[in-house]
């Protein structure tokens, strides 16, 4: 078969079966049954579309390709399989940040190559061609957003960076807002430019998106990174989407859009089951009490505590549990020792359910990924809506490593940061235990009533230890 | 009517985008992590890219840029499918 044929037809070919394998990927991802089916199939997709693009190249030094393909994928894999399951939202970030960048060094490489290499006379709209140059800029743009945003959310996730706070720099609004303009109005300059003068506009086209991704972090807190690091998945494929206006890749473009919206809906998700909206949060600061205020009112007054003995002793008479896993949960890697206790008391008769809030862990989902990785049934996993009605009829109810998501004060107080904030009504049960490290604030920053309620009890200390203290003394019931 | 390779384009990419928001709308909690994982893996494409940018074996700065946007986008496209499967592993090994 001759190339011309190759590049006339079976690529494009292998390009529709590859888009077609995506959307029928992300179509099973989004079903329980299916999901891993589509993971495997979008991966088939991958695979085939990256052999239809060394088929379109034909005959070409592959060595850079197959080293950098070589390397990359060592380091993906390992990364993939040594990450712990509670990392997986900075991992996701991390990929993230490396899809954006690979976007925004692709534009730039195409520019180098026609542009610089090239010697191209005239304007660099003439040598790329108007929309691949608008392209180019636009990938840039977007991918050194992503990149640096990611690594940001990153860090946040970690809690390496100011413990995840918000970092508020003066007349941050301003700053951010003006420097977008100028990116936009050097990206401008760098399309119409002449082709000989044209590097150092985009070079700082290039500083300008690495900074702004920079900025248009940080003053987000931790908190909310779920919901930047799902926006900046979506702007990674927006990114990929413009790199396929570069090269005239219908692929890119398609699978890009469709990454781009997938990303942007699942965001608008996540703030919807925050009840924050989408600006709210990206204008960031929250948790920053910004007119002083507080104070006093942070103090804990009458928080009771006990250890394991006495709760085992009222979960002897109780005929519900509800367990409610936070964050902390995961951070202990308690999961195991939860589902034991769960299986203990379920043995004794005890009905035990899970209260899941849908920002559980550190990302919708989290929380049930790493409750089936220890072998907790699907079925005894129920969601806010559905497992908030049960508490007023609960003998006792366990909080594991959660704050913020069970603080009646998002229901009660209006003057709240989190009012309005759907929450897990904990605190409705006849007795609610909370097992902390100590009565330190969650990701709002702000102090939780539910502690200093009369039918609330604090065990402290280490979930997973706390956990194993609780089945050793149900034992010996 | 004649459309440009610039119309076309944006065409895909607004049909694309339909696509995409209507693929989202229902979607259990469980599996929004394992999504955005996936969606994110797929938003490796740019590989495709990569790979048509680096294309001799010169080491010129575009060659070199290519390269590096080959092992990026491959770390993102390798990690986040094998990422996935990892996490969606654990659903599917309830009895």
């Amino acid at each position: 078969m001759s190339h011309a044929l190759i590049q006339s037809t079976v690529v494009p070919i292998i390009y529709l079966l590859s888009t077609v394998l995506f959307i029928f990927g992300i179509k099973q991802l989004s079903k329980v049954r299916t999901a891993r089916r589509g993971n495997a199939l979008a991966g088939i997709g991958m695979l085939l579309a990256i052999i239809g693009s060394l088929l379109e190249l034909g005959w070409v030094d592959y060595r850079w390709i197959v080293g950098g393909m070589l390397v990359g994928t060592i380091v993906g894999a390992a990364f993939a399989i040594r990450v712990q399951m509670t990392a997986m939202p900075e991992m996701v970030a991390l990929f993230n940040g490396f899809g954006g960048i690979a976007s925004a060094l692709v534009g730039m490489s195409v520019y180098w190559d026609l542009v610089v290499q090239q010697s191209a006379s005239g304007r660099v709209y003439e040598a790329l061609g108007t929309e691949a140059a608008v392209a180019v800029m636009l990938s840039i743009l977007v991918g050194g957003v992503t990149f640096t945003g990611s690594l940001i959310a990153l860090f946040k996730l970690q809690g390496s960076l100011k413990k995840g706070q918000p970092i508020l720099l003066p007349a941050r609004h301003f700053i951010t807002f003006g420097l977008l303009l100028a990116a936009f109005v050097v990206g401008g300059v760098a399309v119409a430019a002449a082709a000989s003068e044209s590097v150092v506009w985009v070079l700082a086209l290039g500083a300008a998106s690495l900074v702004l991704g920079v900025l248009l972090t940080i003053p987000i807190g931790g908190a909310d990174m779920p919901v930047v690091v799902s926006l900046l998945n979506s702007y990674s494929g927006v990114a990929a989407s413009m790199t396929g206006f570069v090269i005239g890749n219908p692929l890119l473009i398609i699978a890009g859009a469709m990454v781009g919206a997938a990303g942007l809906i699942l965001t608008q998700i996540m703030c919807v089951a925050m009840n924050r909206s989408l600006l709210n949060v990206l204008v960031g600061g929250f948790g920053v009490t910004e007119g002083g205020g507080g104070g006093a009112s942070d103090e804990y007054t009458t928080v009771t505590s006990c250890g394991a003995e006495e709760a085992a002793m009222v979960l002897e008479n109780a005929e519900s549990v509800i367990i409610i896993p936070g964050y902390g949960l995961a951070v202990a890697q308690a999961q195991h020792a939860v589902r034991e206790l769960a299986d203990l008391l379920k043995a004794r008769g005890t009905r035990v359910t899970y209260g899941i809030h849908p920002v559980a862990g550190r990302m919708p989902g989290h929380m049930n990924v790493l409750l089936a990785e220890a072998d907790v049934p699907y079925e005894d996993l129920l969601e806010m809506d559905a497992i908030n009605p049960e508490f007023k009829n609960t003998d006792v109810v366990i909080v594991v490593g959660a704050n913020d998501v069970v603080n009646p004060a998002a229901t009660k107080d209006p003057s709240s940061p989190i009012a309005g904030m759907p929450i897990l009504n904990a605190h409705e049960a006849r007795s609610v235990f909370v097992i902390k490290r100590s009565l330190s604030p969650g990701y709002a920053g702000i102090k939780n009533e539910l502690f200093e309620y009369d039918n609330t009890m604090m065990i402290f200390g280490d979930a997973k230890k706390v956990l194993q203290d609780l089945i050793r003394e149900v034992k010996e019931l | 009517m004649t459309l440009g390779p610039l119309l076309i384009g944006i065409y895909m990419f607004v049909l694309a985008s339909f696509v995409g928001f209507e693929m989202i709308t229902k979607v259990p909690p469980t599996l929004h992590t394992p999504l955005m994982s996936g969606a994110n893996a797929i938003s490796g494409i740019t590989i495709v890219g990569s790979i048509a940018a680096a294309t001799t074996g010169a080491p010129t700065v575009a060659n070199i840029l290519g390269a590096l946007a080959i092992v990026t986008a491959t770390i993102n496209v390798v990690g986040g499918f094998l990422v996935t499967d990892r996490m969606l592993r654990m659903f599917g090994k309830k009895k």
